[in-house]
C-alpha cells in the first residue's frame, strides 16, 4: 500500500477527495450532533428518553417540556438578562476594538508588531486565571450582581480576537478612500465610522457574532460574579432546573433549544449582510 | 492673485535615523489662480508626495503652502476647501454614483434642492447623467474617473488636485479624457494641480509645467520654453516622443567660428548666434542635444539655412503611418530621427543625414547645465 494522499483518483478509503469528506463529516457531526440530540430530546418524554432501543426521531413529540421549562424558571428573565450582557459586550466591544484596530492597522504606530503579538498572548490567558483578580475588582468595585460585572469582563475578553478580526479587515481597505473621505469633509474618526467600518462590514459582523455568542455562552463568570437571580443569565439560569435529586433532561433540552434560538437568529441576520466583495469597483481592480 | 503658494517647502520621512530622509528640498512655487500646472518627473521624484502635502493627507516638514493667500500648514484636508482625484478612483464603493458626489455636499450640509442641482450639473458636464443609480463597481474604468471628477467639481473646491489621473487607463481612453480635463478646466477656469510621469499630459494640458527631480524643481515653465530651452539635459531627456537624442562630443572654439566635435572625426559648426556663449569653452567636454524632427535626409528640405551633414548606416526604421522613426548609428552613438512616412530604408544602408543647427543644444557633460 503505497497510496499516496494527494492522489484524488484513487481506490482507497483515505485517499484525497475524501479524506477530506472525511474531515468534514467529523466536523460536522461533531458540531450538530449535541445540538440534533438537544432538539429531538425536548420534544420527547421523560419516558421515551429512558426507554431502550433509544428512538432517534421522538415518537409522539411533546411541547410538554417547552411549558415545564417556563413553569419552573424564571426563563424570559433570563433570557432578558443575557441579552442584556451579550448585546452591551458586543457592541462595546465592536466599538472599542474597531478604535483600536484602526490605529494599528492605519497610524505608523513604532511597536506595532509587538502590540499585535501581545494582543494575541493576551487573549491566551486561561479564564480560570483571570477569574479571581477579576472578581477583587469587581467586588472592588462595588459591581458585583449587576450588568455591568459581566459586560466588562466580557468587553475586555472579547476585545483581543474582534481586534484582530478588524485589523485583518481594515488593512484590505484602500488608503485612497479614507484620504477622499477626508478630503470631501470628514475628520479620520468620520471616515472610520463613515467609510472605513461599512465597507469592513464582513469583518464587523464577524467579530460581533464571536462577541455575542462569546457572552452568550459564558457561564463560570456568571456564575461567579452575579450569583442573584435577578442578573442570572441563560447558562446560569439552565443549571436551576436541577433539583438536588432530579436532572429532568427533557425540560433542560427545552430550555437549550430556547437559548440556542437568539444565537441562531442573530448569525441568520448577520450572516446575509456579510456580502464578500462588497470593496470591488471603488478602486480600479 | 495668488492661487496656491509654496515656499520653501521640505518633507522629511521618519526612517529611525535623527535627520530622518529628505524627499523634498525646499520647493518655491507661485501659482496663479485659475492656472494649470502640471508636475512631471520620473518615478519616486515626490510629485505625489508634493500633491498630498498641498492636499493635507501629508505633514509638512518645513516651508509653508498658502491656499488663496491662506497659510494651510496645520489645516486638515477638509478646511483646505481642495479636492482630488486619485489615480485609483478612490470611489466610496458602498455608494451609488449620485451618493458619491453628493457626499462631500451633505457633509458640508447643503440643502437636499442645492445638493440635487449640483449633483446633477456635474453629471451633465460629464456626461454621466444615466449612471447615477450605479454602484461603482457597475462602471467602467472611463465611467469611473468621469465619477471622480464629477466628485471634485461638485464641491466648486479652490484648487483641483490629480495624482495622474488617466494612469489605468487604455491609449484611447486617455487621449479622449485629457481632452476632457482641458475642456473642463477651460470652462471651470479653476486652479489645477495635475501630477503626471506622462510628458504627452504634461505639454497637452500645462500652462505652466513644473519638472521634479529627486524632490527638487529642475525648471518652471510653459511647455514651449520646456521643450525649446530647456535648461539642462535631464529636462531635455524628459520631453519630446522619442526623446531628445544626445551625443558625446567637445567643442572646438576659435575667435568666430566654434564647432562641435564629435567622435568619429566628425565635425559639426555651430551658429554664429553660439559664439557668444561659447567663450572660452575651447576643448570642454559637452553632451550634443538634437530633438528627431531636427534631424532630415535633404539637405535644405523643411530646413532652416544653417545644417550639418553626417554619415551614418541604418540600424532600424519603424513606419508609424504619419512618419517613420529612423534610428541611425552614427558619430559614435545613435540618433532617432522623424521622417517622412515614403522613406524606405533597409537595416544596414549607409545614408547622409542632416542635423538643424539652429535648433541643436548643448549640455555640459559633467553637470548637464545647457550651455
Ligand atoms: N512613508 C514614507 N516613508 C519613507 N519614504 C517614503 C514614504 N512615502 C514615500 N516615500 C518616498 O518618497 C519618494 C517620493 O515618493 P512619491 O510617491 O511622491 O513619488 P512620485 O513622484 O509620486 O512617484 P510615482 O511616479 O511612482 O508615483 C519615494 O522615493 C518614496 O520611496
Ligand atoms: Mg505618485
Amino acid at each position: 500500500m503505497s497510496a499516496t494522499i494527494s492522489d484524488g483518483s484513487g481506490g482507497g478509503i483515505f485517499t484525497g477527495k475524501r479524506l477530506r469528506w472525511l474531515a468534514a463529516g467529523i466536523v460536522l457531526l461533531n458540531g450538530f450532533f449535541p445540538a440534533l440530540w438537544i432538539l429531538a430530546t425536548a420534544f420527547k418524554s421523560e419516558i421515551e428518553l429512558t426507554a431502550k432501543p433509544i428512538t432517534w426521531i421522538p415518537h409522539s413529540p411533546t411541547l410538554n417540556n417547552f411549558i415545564a421549562a417556563f413553569r419552573d424558571q424564571p426563563l424570559p428573565h433570563y433570557l432578558l438578562n443575557s441579552a442584556v450582557v451579550a448585546l452591551s459586550a458586543m457592541a462595546l466591544s465592536l466599538f472599542i476594538s474597531a478604535l483600536a484596530a484602526y490605529a494599528i492597522a492605519r497610524l505608523n504606530l513604532k511597536y506595532r508588531g509587538a502590540i499585535l503579538t501581545s494582543i494575541i498572548a493576551v487573549s491566551m490567558f486561561p479564564l480560570v486565571t483571570l477569574m479571581v483578580p477579576l472578581f477583587e475588582i469587581m467586588r472592588g468595585l462595588g459591581l458585583l450582581n449587576s450588568y455591568w460585572a459581566l459586560v466588562l469582563p466580557y468587553t475586555v475578553l472579547n476585545l483581543p480576537i474582534c481586534t484582530l478580526i478588524l485589523v485583518s479587515f481594515f488593512q484590505d481597505i484602500p488608503r485612497d478612500l479614507e484620504n477622499a473621505a477626508m478630503i470631501d469633509g470628514c475628520t479620520r474618526l468620520g471616515a472610520l465610522w463613515r467609510i472605513v467600518v461599512p465597507l469592513a462590514a464582513p469583518g464587523v459582523f464577524t467579530a460581533g457574532i464571536l462577541a455575542f455568542v462569546n457572552a452568550w455562552d459564558e457561564f463560570l463568570l456568571a456564575l461567579s460574579f452575579n450569583p442573584a437571580a435577578a442578573y442570572r443569565t441563560l447558562p446560569v439560569g439552565i443549571q436551576m432546573y436541577q433539583g438536588e435529586f432530579s436532572f429532568p433532561w427533557p425540560t433542560i433540552s427545552a430550555a437549550l433549544v430556547i437559548a440556542m434560538i437568539p444565537v441562531v437568529v442573530v448569525i441568520l441576520i448577520f450572516q446575509e449582510r456579510v456580502v464578500s466583495g462588497l470593496t470591488s469597483g471603488g478602486v480600479k481592480g | 492673485m495668488s492661487g496656491v503658494s509654496l515656499q520653501k517647502v521640505t518633507k522629511v520621512y521618519d526612517n529611525g535615523t535623527k535627520e530622518g530622509v529628505k524627499i523634498i528640498h525646499g520647493i518655491d512655487l507661485e501659482i496663479t489662480q485659475g492656472e494649470f500646472v502640471v508636475f512631471v518627473g520620473p518615478s519616486g521624484c515626490g510629485k505625489s508626495t508634493l500633491l498630498r502635502m498641498i492636499a493635507g493627507l501629508e505633514s509638512i516638514s518645513g516651508g509653508t503652502i498658502s491656499i488663496e493667500g491662506r497659510v494651510v500648514n496645520d489645516l486638515a484636508p477638509r478646511e483646505r476647501d481642495i479636492a482630488m482625484v486619485f489615480q485609483d478612483y478612490a470611489l466610496y464603493p458602498h455608494k451609488n454614483v449620485f451618493e458619491n458626489l453628493a457626499f462631500g455636499l451633505r457633509l458640508r450640509k447643503f440643502s437636499e434642492d442645492e445638493i440635487k442641482k449640483r449633483v446633477n450639473d456635474a453629471a451633465a458636464i460629464l456626461k454621466i447623467e444615466h449612471l447615477l443609480e450605479r454602484k461603482p463597481r457597475a462602471l467602467s474604468g472611463g465611467q469611473r474617473q468621469r465619477v471622480a471628477m464629477g466628485r471634485a467639481i461638485v464641491r466648486q473646491p479652490k484648487a483641483f488636485l490629480f495624482d495622474e489621473p488617466l494612469s489605468n487607463l487604455d491609449a484611447l481612453l486617455r487621449s479622449e479624457m485629457r481632452t476632457e480635463i482641458k475642456k473642463l478646466h477651460q470652462r471651470l477656469g479653476a486652479t489645477t494641480i495635475y501630477v503626471t510621469h506622462d510628458q504627452v499630459e504634461a505639454m497637452t494640458l500645462a500652462q505652466r509645467i513644473v519638472v521634479l527631480s529627486g524632490g527638487n524643481i529642475m525648471q518652471v515653465g510653459t511647455p514651449d520654453a520646456i521643450y525649446n530651452q530647456p535648461v539642462s539635459k535631464f529636462v531635455a531627456g524628459f520631453t519630446g516622443s522619442p526623446p531628445m537624442n544626445f551625443l558625446q562630443g567637445s567643442l572646438g572654439v576659435c575667435a568666430d567660428t566654434a564647432t562641435v566635435l564629435l567622435t568619429d572625426g566628425v565635425q559639426l559648426p555651430l551658429a554664429a548666434s553660439w559664439l557668444p556663449r561659447l567663450a572660452g569653452a575651447h576643448g570642454q567636454e559637452i553632451e550634443f542635444g538634437i530633438r528627431p524632427e531636427d534631424i532630415g535626409i535633404e539637405a535644405g528640405a523643411g530646413f532652416g539655412a544653417e545644417r550639418a551633414a553626417m554619415s551614418g548606416t541604418v540600424v532600424v526604421a519603424e513606419p508609424l503611418g504619419a512618419e517613420t522613426l529612423v534610428t541611425f548609428a552614427c558619430a559614435g552613438g545613435e540618433v532617432i530621427a522623424r521622417m517622412p512616412p515614403s522613406v524606405n530604408y533597409r537595416p544596414g544602408e549607409a545614408a547622409t543625414i542632416y542635423v538643424d543647427m539652429q535648433k541643436c543644444h548643448l549640455f555640459d557633460r559633467a553637470n548637464g547645465v545647457a550651455l
